[in-house]
């Protein structure tokens, strides 16, 4: 079953769209990054995907239920906002009651001895936490609802090195505990790369790129020739990225099969590499869609 | 029992770390047949990296034959790769044979000559681990 599924989901805000023509599976049991610049729709996708928007076209399903319409979505869905919005004034206890009084599934037990295994002293306002310890709560709240899909937006983005390792750590910890998918949203490709499995790419409200990071990889080359040298019949599905000097041409391809011309010398791309290719990506012709809304936009 | 890391700067990806950690630790006897490989759980924990990574370097080493997975249980060694090549045995002995020449005339009785070498094999083991 798939965890997440959109299907020619959009959202529009007047003229303005801030996701649109998004399809894609995530299977269940996945670690899935979901990298982009700001404004990219990487927050807009979460808020669909948990029920807080309302697509304006296409559909998205979570464990194949419909995110706002369904209780049981609700309850097997968990939810950390950007910045791990917490009432500084309740304590971690009071923190905790607030998740067992509003979810039906609460697992105390479980959340008493995660925080306690943190360090984290229930009779603490949570104003007074460390933005590490505060992360941290935030997780266990979302957590301890036993949910089998947890989303996470921007959730290590504020954190020093070290707190940002041990809230991935916490959340890996649990994801192995207890079978979950988890979707987090990042700017730092470098953890990515160790904790996500599943990559969704969005540029300019769109979907670019999605899928298992292994193939991924596996499916994109760094080649290096002579310059004017053709590529026809190199076994290159598309040139994502070129660069070119007096002599030599460097392109970042995806390849459709291996690479047929020795005069092309053939690399294997790392997943940052690959993410900064097509967050870059200057030379893909653009859609007439693309162009239409261009205009639109400048309207 | 194995403890991974990771080096960002190798150039190969997380798993083929994983795997080729085992593979040294198994060459130089470090980890034994019948060890238990750390659970998937405790990798992750310890080092922030995807739960599949790991399952899928462990795979990889049950392929080459150098692993097992017991069900329920966990991960264990089943090979070695400490294998030393033909007439290593002879020459070690010979050179072995010329030590215990030279700590019998030292007069060293058998017993004490049994003693120091489990006292160096200790010592020189604890070198190892730090």
């Amino acid at each position: 079953m798939n965890a997440l599924a959109a299907h020619g989901l959009g959202k529009r805000y007047g003229e303005h769209w801030a996701l649109r023509n998004c399809s894609l599976e995530v299977p269940a049991g996945r670690v899935v990054g979901l990298v982009g610049p700001n404004g990219a729709g990487k927050t807009t996708l979460l808020q669909l995907a948990v029920g807080l928007l309302a697509p304006s076209t296409g559909t998205i399903e979570v464990l194949g239920l419909a995110p706002g319409k369904s209780r049981e979505a609700l309850a097997r869905v968990g939810f950390v906002a950007q910045d791990a919005p917490l009432y500084p004034d309740f304590t971690v206890g009071e923190t905790l009651t607030i998740g067992r009084r509003l979810n039906e599934r609460w697992n105390q037990d479980w959340a008493e001895r995660r925080l306690a295994g943190l360090s984290i002293p229930l009779e603490k306002p949570v104003g007074q936490l460390s933005g590490g310890q505060r992360a941290q709560v935030a997780l266990v709240l979302a957590l301890g609802k036993q949910p089998e899909l947890v989303l996470l937006d921007e959730p290590v983005a504020r954190l020093d090195p070290l707190a940002r390792r041990e809230f991935l750590q916490s959340l890996l910890d649990a994801a192995v505990e207890h079978g979950l998918t988890v979707v987090l949203s990042s700017h730092l490709i470098s953890d990515l790369e160790r904790t996500c499995d599943f990559l969704i790419l969005l540029r300019d409200a769109e979907v670019r790129l999605s899928g298992a990071i292994d193939d991924l990889v596996e499916r994109h080359r760094l080649l290096v020739g002579p310059r004017g040298r053709s590529t026809a019949g190199a076994g290159i599905a598309r040139t994502i990225r070129e660069s070119h000097t007096d002599k030599q041409s460097t392109l970042l391809v995806e390849t459709a099969g291996p690479v047929g011309d020795p005069a092309w010398e053939s690399h294997v791309v790392d997943l940052e590499e690959l993410v900064l290719a097509y967050l870059g990506e200057p030379n893909e012709p653009r859609r007439p869609v693309d162009v239409l809304h261009r205009v639109e936009a400048r309207a | 029992m194995i403890e991974f890391y990771l080096d960002r700067s190798s150039g190969l990806s997380p798993y083929l770390q994983l795997m080729q950690q085992v593979r040294q630790a198994l060459r130089v006897g470090l980890a034994e047949p019948g060890e238990q490989l750390p659970t998937v759980r405790e990798v992750v924990a310890k080092l922030a990296i995807n739960p599949n990574t790991v399952l899928k370097a462990y795979r990889g080493l049950e392929y080459e034959g150098l692993v097992e997975a017991r069900p329920g249980l966990g991960t264990f060694v089943v090979d070695s790769l400490v294998a030393p090549p033909p007439g290593t045995h002879a020459r070690l002995r010979r050179g072995l044979r010329r030590w215990l020449d030279e700590a019998q005339a030292a007069g060293l009785d058998d017993a004490s000559i049994v003693g120091f070498v489990s006292s160096t094999l200790r010592d020189a083991a604890e070198e190892r681990v730090a």
